[in-house]
């Protein structure tokens, strides 16, 4: 089978899952329960996509830690987005360059 | 105004170009591995805007499987942005008609869906275009320089790359739960019941075990702490 049907399903089936609640879903919701859901489900579905997988980005969860935790220090002490994510690489980068030297 | 909300989201969409071009890099590379040509590899970025959906579709590619599969597949791992795209539609201005909104579908990815809705007050057509734009290109950047020239990078410093989507989560995440015992909450319970899955429940699969990581905890928190919506109202200057 040719790779553009392939490439033209999935980015079909893709976009569709995007384009109908966004576009068809016009209420403003009332509901407080229903408000204070939707409110809070970008930060439960970004901490359930970093932790655990976050462990093991680097392939080596020691160094995955290290970087972990360096952005779990700067990320609460609110430094810029770019800033914490640099800081978790180079703290990765680091241990790891430290731990082949024994 | 409209060229301000522009360049908003373009300097918005900035740590998320740094964070794509890593990780879409690491995704050319698999890309050509399975047999791709940097121009599909590219293809693939530009149409779809989603790494996990991707690499389970460069795998059914790979192995010859099945349009059914494909389709299951994309279904299952991307279904989480239907839930982000409901939560994401309470938060557009008034200026967001049929057109625009179908125009902005096409980029809602975990990142910029991150960063959209945590901004304080409504967001414009034009915040998201220039968010949407400036990610893209990084995206399918990455992609291509990863398919053309992946194997030049060292695997410590491509390793190291990995994290930086994370540690942008964790930047958006942790400043609001902080202040807000309910965020603390929903931030808490989403790893707890991520860990639980991933440890104990291998056989869901990274996508179902996000929707219920997030349906489950948004519940408990909507119950235990619900919202006031006095700041909903206005519009993000």
């Amino acid at each position: 089978m040719s790779i553009a049907i392939y490439i033209a399903v999935m980015a079909g089936v893709t976009y569709i899952i995007r384009m109908v609640p966004f576009t068809f879903f016009r209420r403003k919701i009332k509901s407080r329960f229903l408000k204070s859901f939707l409110y809070y489900i970008p930060y439960a579905v970004l901490s359930a996509m970093t932790v655990p997988a976050i462990f093991f980005a680097t392939g080596s969860i020691v160094t995955a830690a290290a970087g972990a935790a360096a952005a779990l220090v700067l990320a609460y002490l609110g430094l810029p987005l770019i800033v914490v994510a640099l800081s978790a690489s180079a703290a990765a980068y680091l241990t790891g360059f430290i731990m082949n030297l024994f | 105004m409209k060229a301000q909300h522009f360049l908003k989201g373009m300097t918005h969409g900035i740590p998320i170009f740094l964070g794509y071009l890593s990780v879409s890099f690491g995704f050319g590379i698999l890309a050509v591995k399975s047999g791709l040509s940097v121009m599909e590899a590219a293809a693939v970025s530009l149409f779809n805007l989603t790494s996990a959906g991707q690499a389970a579709g460069v795998g059914i590619i790979a192995a010859g499987g099945s349009l059914v599969e494909m389709i299951l597949a994309q279904l299952t791992i991307n279904l989480r942005y239907s839930l982000m795209s409901l939560s994401l539609s309470q938060k557009l201005d008034k200026s967001f008609n049929t057109p625009r909104r179908l125009i902005c579908s096409y980029g809602i990815t975990d990142e910029i869906f991150a960063l959209a809705s945590t901004q304080p007050g409504l967001i414009t057509p034009w915040y998201m275009y220039g968010m949407i734009l400036v990610s893209g290109i990084g995206w399918v950047l990455g992609t291509i320089l990863g398919a053309a020239a992946g194997s030049l990078l060292p695997a410590d410093i491509s390793d190291a790359l990995g994290l930086m989507l994370y540690g942008m989560f964790l930047a958006i995440i942790l400043p609001p739960a902080r202040k807000e015992k309910g965020v603390l909450a929903a931030v808490l319970t989403a790893a707890g019941i991520s860990c639980i899955i991933y440890f104990l429940l291998p056989f869901i699969s990274a996508g179902f075990s996000v929707i219920i990581c997030a349906v489950i905890s948004a519940v408990i928190c909507a119950l235990l702490f619900p919202r006031d919506d006095e700041e909903e109202a206005e519009v993000q200057q």
